[in-house]
């Protein structure tokens, strides 16, 4: 009974919230707004981690930044902009979408795009071989067979 | 015959293909790693996105009672170095010889921002280590240093005659470091 307590209990662990309850805002909504773009934001420190999973002290600091650039009335846009504008596109987890980034967003599907016409083509282009017409012989037989099996 | 050769041999490289396709991967990735390895190039260090953008901002209250602290109204007029420091940070302990050898020199100003740190803690900091700053501002709660663009202490910014960040070096300042990439710079600025 116990390790059936214990087991549920390891099952039921939850990811411990890197966010304090003392960073959070009385508002819910501007509230969600800011947990939603903390998991855009990249933790310069960690690097893989959204600023709102990592526990760096960074972390902690630009939440609380991006809490009080909402509570002065931002949009999510200008929130986004104003960090990057100090620390470049890399704190996006998602790069832009721009000319420089074309190839990072496209690349794969026009590779797939490119690989199927290849394909498709080659598939088109191999004419199927005229099958030899049976000789009289090759009938006669056939029709035998045809004829015995009715 | 010899037409069913050729597109045989045709086929036959055109399914080489992928494998040299891999092959450049694997090499593009071999150069990048092999790149740490030789030239010390850290691939988490990142570019800031500060450089010849003006200096942010900023007016902080002065560490040090026979100095002032440091405001962006200081920065402009002649090169200077900015110095992230803190006395819990263990490579800027390890970077303090170099910076205070450098200050004696008298090329630049060198500036310091004591980045999150108890006052107390950072003037022990100094008193043990020396100080090579002119002027040390306290950045109690980080924001000055997030207006640079900072993500880990120690950083080292040339801020030039008109007031851009025109380099930042990540991590502890060693030797190397300053001759080969922070004294050419200067001299590039035309500090003398």
């Amino acid at each position: 009974m116990r390790w059936l307590v214990v087991l549920l209990g390891l099952f039921a662990a939850l990811p411990a919230l890197a966010v304090n309850p003392d960073e959070r805002l009385t508002d819910p909504a501007l509230e969600a707004r800011a947990r939603s773009l903390s998991r855009e934001l990249r933790c310069l420190v960690c690097q893989s981690e959204s600023i709102d999973d990592s526990n760096a002290d960074l972390a902690h600091d630009l939440r609380v930044l991006v809490r009080e650039r909402l509570k002065a009335g931002d949009t999510d846009a200008q929130v986004l902009d104003y960090l990057r504008a100090r620390y470049g596109d890399y704190v996006l987890l998602e790069p832009p979408v721009e000319r420089a980034t074309w190839l990072l967003w496209f690349g794969p599907g026009a590779v797939l795009v490119l690989v199927v016409l290849g394909v498709g083509l080659a598939a088109l282009r191999r004419r199927p071989v005229a099958p030899v017409p049976l000789d009289t012989q090759e009938r006669a037989r056939l029709d035998a067979l045809l004829r015995d099996g009715s | 015959m010899s037409q069913l050769e050729a597109r045989s041999r045709g086929r036959f490289a055109l399914a080489l293909l992928p494998v040299f396709g891999f092959l450049l991967l694997i090499g593009f990735f071999a150069v990048t790693l092999i790149k740490e390895e030789f030239y010390g190039h850290d691939p988490s260090e990142l570019p800031s996105a500060m450089i010849d953008k003006p200096a942010p901002d900023f007016a902080l209250p002065a560490l040090l009672e026979d100095r002032p602290g440091l405001a962006r109204a200081d920065l402009g007029g002649k090169p200077a170095l900015v110095n992230f420091f803190a006395s819990w940070c263990a490579p800027c302990r390890h970077e303090h010889a170099t910076l205070a050898g450098f200050a004696a020199s008298g090329r630049v100003p060198v500036l310091g921002i004591a980045y999150k740190d108890k006052p107390a803690d950072s003037r022990r900091f100094l008193a043990e280590l020396g100080d090579p700053y002119q002027r040390v501002g306290v950045d109690a709660d980080g924001r000055t240093a997030i207006d640079f663009g900072l993500y880990g202490v120690p950083e080292t910014y040339i801020v030039d005659g008109a007031g851009k960040i025109r380099f930042r070096w990540v991590g502890p300042l060693t030797q190397e470091a300053l001759e080969q990439e922070i004294l050419p710079r200067l001299a590039a600025l035309g500090d003398k």
